[in-house]
């Protein structure tokens, strides 16, 4: 969102909201061509000079993803991907190498800042440092200098490939190993770029750390690929971002997110994902298939997810905590809007495995017009994780009679001194809520953007100050014309 | 179903399947094309399998590799039905239908009773010929019979079953009750099929009581079917007390007209693996269902609740409360399914599933979904894993009662919230009873009774001091 708006004025952009990030900007495109081949992988692996033991990595990854299909258990209907009709990678043309933000391609400094994530602003104003990933590349990242004074490593994949190969190799797939499922392992195969960070022992990440991810060109996927290392003692909060053009065929996105959380570390990630979700009619969108894992491998850690789902056609999403440390702690806020044609199927798990492991789960999912949302959520408390606890709450609200909500939670425990809480609710927007508001010369519409972002408050708090003003105005645009 | 890796059990289904003009010679043709298409949809689907997401964590895939037998033939009984089966519930009188191994058990060698007030109670068998237009109409369309393989065979090799229609405007005063019994020295797998029909306005309470007498590993496979007209009341009791080899597989599917009124109780106090399936189809307006459940398992047995409720039409309410607690290395799967459709509109629906974990050994998956497609409905559900709440105990401990019998107490009480339930006051203090010797470990056996009741004379307390409380 641009900077200096008044931030009191949400409601007034509700009249405005059309997907605003609609725009496409040319910039010249180095692609590959379509399709997906062992020779496109090699191609992507040279194009990005890496070395070997990461091209055997791709390969063995695509040899798997050949021999399974793709899962089809999810509360979702769309028609069969053709992953022969994709471009698997698409860089902006003459990428130079930076080492300012004067030298990036004017075009591409005017697309972010009609982003609203003007990386200069961004910058200096909100101290935060931006790797921005358009069409699969990292363009930039700033504020590296600041973050390499604490030994804090933030940079793009490909580059820590060849800086940082020991640790990239140690972690790399170790969360997420290709062999997942269907998504993780087309990515594997062909993810083009992503960020990488790692905070070493004792550090703690002075600034807010922020990707911003965008497809830009036609008929790309973008398959990037996030890896967050967090070492003893360390903590960092890390932010994500996404829009694509609007456009009437649909595109896939298919990424990987692991997070490694060491004794006593803690990562924080939030994502804001706002994807074009298609238009009124269902046309076009993207298709989110993404794994999002993180492993509390140390005892004491913690990491935490929020989410504020409002965009894409089809969401496949599921950021899971996998408890492996003693005393670890797994959080999941999340926060799901559909409206129009979109299908969301989200949730977390919730994986106990270290003693005395926590865990909470808060989704708030709220279904507008012709629009499917689901949660679906898995916690297993393996018989180990003696005295372990889990809290999951998630609700559903439904706006009109032509949505839907459901909830499908797997809950195990293998042990007896363990506890594990669900519970969820589905429900309208109450009448005495919005008679009160009515009543007090709020129309329906402003009110029930109210009532929503009341709902949603306990998932938004959660969330760093600048996307927590995002995420509402977001909520409120998404939300537009499905009352009534 | 691929022929290699067909496993024993399906085998001798298929070997069954293909003597199916000569078993059932006798059926309808209706009968027999029924039966003809649950063979084809057998030999393309097979038993279901772990990996299928419903029978995940289900143990029934060791039954798979059992060699069972099929009684074809029916046996012939000459004892009185009283002297087998004798079930004295001080203040509960029942009209008895027994079936022993599958098959209805007449002594006088006539399959249906027809009663003054039109009330027609009797085998299936005899049904299908005697009453075709009222089984014609009901037969095969209340349960979903290509739902899963083992509903397939019921469907295709049910042997016999209980037909029970009630007209309209009766209320049957007595309940019946139902004992399915298995006494062979082989290993059986046995078929059989209810339908009741409650016309409008009627009234029908139903016990539904699985038994066995020794200890072979049979596998029981029931499908129930049961209409409720406009503004009946069904009351169905399920008490499964089973030994702990024997493989149950309990459907029950409820088709509710009109401001119906259902209430199901399952108590499952013994079994091997059991598996109750609890379909309810809301199908009109003002129909109210009350699904309750209580288990309390032990040794490494294992109970499967999948209970699914359809909210077809509006202004339709369903409740499910389903307590379980679990000891020694037994598991617990809870399934439950909310379904609202896109019309119905001021629905409530509401699903509970409490668990109590007494051991590390012990486990539970609980699985409580919603599925709404309409916005004016007010759903919920909650799943709770625990174990006896340690305020409560150091409660009870501090007014000076044992460890072991506080926690009696406290199980006790977390099981009462479903058998209070139970309507008919002496069968409520009998099956209290019966619950308060499951949780002292003894397996409730008294010398005459299949149904392995407690005697009322001697009343069932817990060597409690209550003024200390």
């Amino acid at each position: 969102m641009a900077e200096g708006k008044d931030h009191n004025n949400i409601l007034d952009e509700v009249t405005s909201g059309e997907y605003k990030y609609g725009f496409y900007t040319d910039i010249e495109m180095d692609t590959a061509p379509k399709g997906l081949t062992e020779d496109t992988i090699r191609f992507i692996s040279a194009k990005k000079n890496e070395p070997e033991w990461m091209l055997e990595f791709r390969l063995k990854a695509f040899k798997y993803w050949l021999t399974i299909a793709e899962p089809n258990w999810a509360h979702l209907h769309h028609p069969p991907i053709d992953y022969q009709d994709i471009i698997y990678y698409a860089a902006p043309k003459k990428k130079p190498s930076l080492s300012s933000l004067d030298e990036v391609d004017p075009e591409l400094l005017d697309t972010f800042n009609k982003l609203g994530i003007s990386l200069e602003e961004q910058k200096v104003l909100a101290g935060v440092a931006v790797d921005a990933v358009i069409d699969s590349v990292s363009v930039k990242t700033t504020f590296t200098e600041t973050l390499s004074k604490k030994g804090i490593i933030f940079c793009s994949f490909s580059e820590a490939v060849r800086e940082h190969p020991e640790l990239v190799k140690k972690h790399m797939g170790s969360v997420v190993p290709y062999r997942d499922n269907y998504f993780a392992a087309l990515n594997s195969a062909v993810f083009s770029d992503g960020s990488f960070c790692y905070i070493p022992k004792g550090v703690r990440c002075p600034v807010e750390l922020s990707t911003y991810f965008r497809i830009n060109a036609a008929n790309t996927g973008q398959f990037e690929r996030t890896l967050i290392v967090a070492d003893e003692g360390s903590y960092v909060s890390y932010l994500e971002g996404c829009t694509a053009p609007q456009r009437d065929e649909n595109q896939l996105h298919a990424a990987i997110v692991e997070i490694v959380a060491e004794h006593n570390a803690e990562v924080k990630y939030s994502t804001v994902q706002n994807w074009y979700p298609g238009d009124k009619e269902g046309k076009g969108g993207i298709y989110n298939f993404v794994t999002k894992r993180g492993l509390c491998r140390g005892n004491h850690s913690k990491i935490s997810w929020t989410q504020v789902e409002t965009g894409s056609a089809i969401t496949w999403k599921y950021p899971s905590c996998v408890l492996k440390g003693d005393n670890s702690i797994g959080e999941f806020y999340s926060v799901a809007v559909t409206n129009n044609y979109q299908q969301a199927d989200t949730g977390s798990k919730m994986i106990h495995l270290g003693k005395n492991t926590k865990s909470t789960i808060i989704s708030k999912g709220i279904s507008a017009g012709h629009s499917n949302n689901s949660y679906r959520g898995m916690v297993r408390v393996a018989k180990k994780a003696t005295n372990s606890r889990n809290f999951s709450q998630c609700d559903s609200l439904l706006l009109g009679d032509k949505c839907g909500a459901h909830t499908f939670p797997y809950i195990t425990t293998g042990n007896e001194s363990s506890i594990v809480e669900h519970e969820a609710t589905t429900s309208k927007i109450s009448e005495d809520q919005l008679f009160y508001c009515q009543q007090r010369g709020i129309d329906s519409e402003k009110a029930i953007s109210l009532i929503v972002n009341g709902y949603a408050k306990e998932v938004l708090n959660k969330l760093p100050m600048e996307f927590a003003v995002e995420a509402q105005k977001l909520l409120a645009i998404t939300l537009e014309g499905s009352v009534g | 179903m691929k022929e290699t890796n067909s496993s024993v059990l399906e085998s001798a289904i298929l070997k069954k399947f293909s003597n199916l003009t000569l078993d059932h010679a006798d059926d309808s043709d209706y009968m027999t094309q029924i039966r003809r298409q649950a063979f084809e949809a057998f030999k393309s689907g097979g038993l279901p399998r772990r990996t299928e997401e419903k029978w995940k964590n289900s143990k029934f895939d060791q039954v798979l590799e059992n060699q069972m037998e099929f009684l074809t033939e029916k046996p012939e009984y000459n004892t009185e039905v009283s002297e087998i089966f004798h079930c004295s519930i001080h203040g509960f009188t029942t009209q008895v239908e027994a079936f022993l191994n599958g098959w209805y058990y007449t002594p006088n060698k006539n399959p249906l009773k027809v009663h003054d007030n039109g009330l027609i109670i009797g085998s299936i068998r005899a049904a299908q010929h005697q009453y075709p237009e009222l089984f014609n109409l009901h037969f095969g369309k209340i349960a979903q019979h290509n739902q899963h393989g083992f509903s397939v065979v019921n469907m295709g090799l049910f042997q016999d079953g209980l037909f029970i229609y009630v007209p309209d405007g009766v209320f049957v005063e007595e309940s019946i009750q139902l004992i399915k019994m298995v006494n062979a020295a082989k290993k059986l797998m046995i078929n059989t099929r209810n339908l009741v029909i409650l016309g409008k306005n009627s009234r029908l309470s139903l016990m539904h009581c699985d038994d066995s007498v020794n200890h072979q590993s049979s596998l029981i496979n029931t499908v129930s079917e049961i209409f409720v007209g406009e503004n009946a009341t069904l009351d169905l009791y399920k008490l499964q007390n089973i030994n702990d080899v024997t493989c149950l597989i309990n459907s029950t599917s409820v088709w509710q007209s009109r401001n119906s009124r259902v209430k199901v109780n399952v108590i499952t106090l013994n079994g091997g693996t059991i598996r109750n399936e609890l379909n309810v189809d809301l199908q009109g307006e003002g129909a109210e269902a009350d699904l309750n459940g209580i288990y309390l398992m032990d040794k490494k047995q294992q109970v499967d609740n999948q209970v699914f409720v359809n909210h077809a039409v509006p202004h339709c309410n369903s409740s499910e409360l389903f307590k379980g607690i679990l000891d020694e290395e037994s598991t617990a799967i809870f399934n439950g399914y909310i379904h609202v459709n896109k019309d119905a509109q001021k629905t409530n629906a509401f699903q509970r599933n409490n668990n109590i974990l007494m051991t590390p050994d012990a486990k539970v998956d609980t699985m409580p979904f919603l599925e709404i497609y309409a916005d004016d409905v007010k759903c919920s559900h909650g799943a709770t894993i625990g174990q006896l709440d340690n305020e409560a105990m150091f409660y009870l401990r501090q007014r000076g009662i044992n460890e072991k019998d506080a926690r009696l107490l406290l199980m006790y009480a977390f099981a009462a919230e479903v058998t209070d339930k139970i309507d008919i006051t002496p069968l409520r203090v009998n099956i209290e009873d019966m619950v308060k010797k499951r949780l002292r470990g003894e397996l409730s056996i008294c010398e005459k009774c299949v149904l392995h009741c407690s005697t009322p004379d001697i009343p069932l307390e817990f060597e409690i001091d209550l003024s200390k409380i």
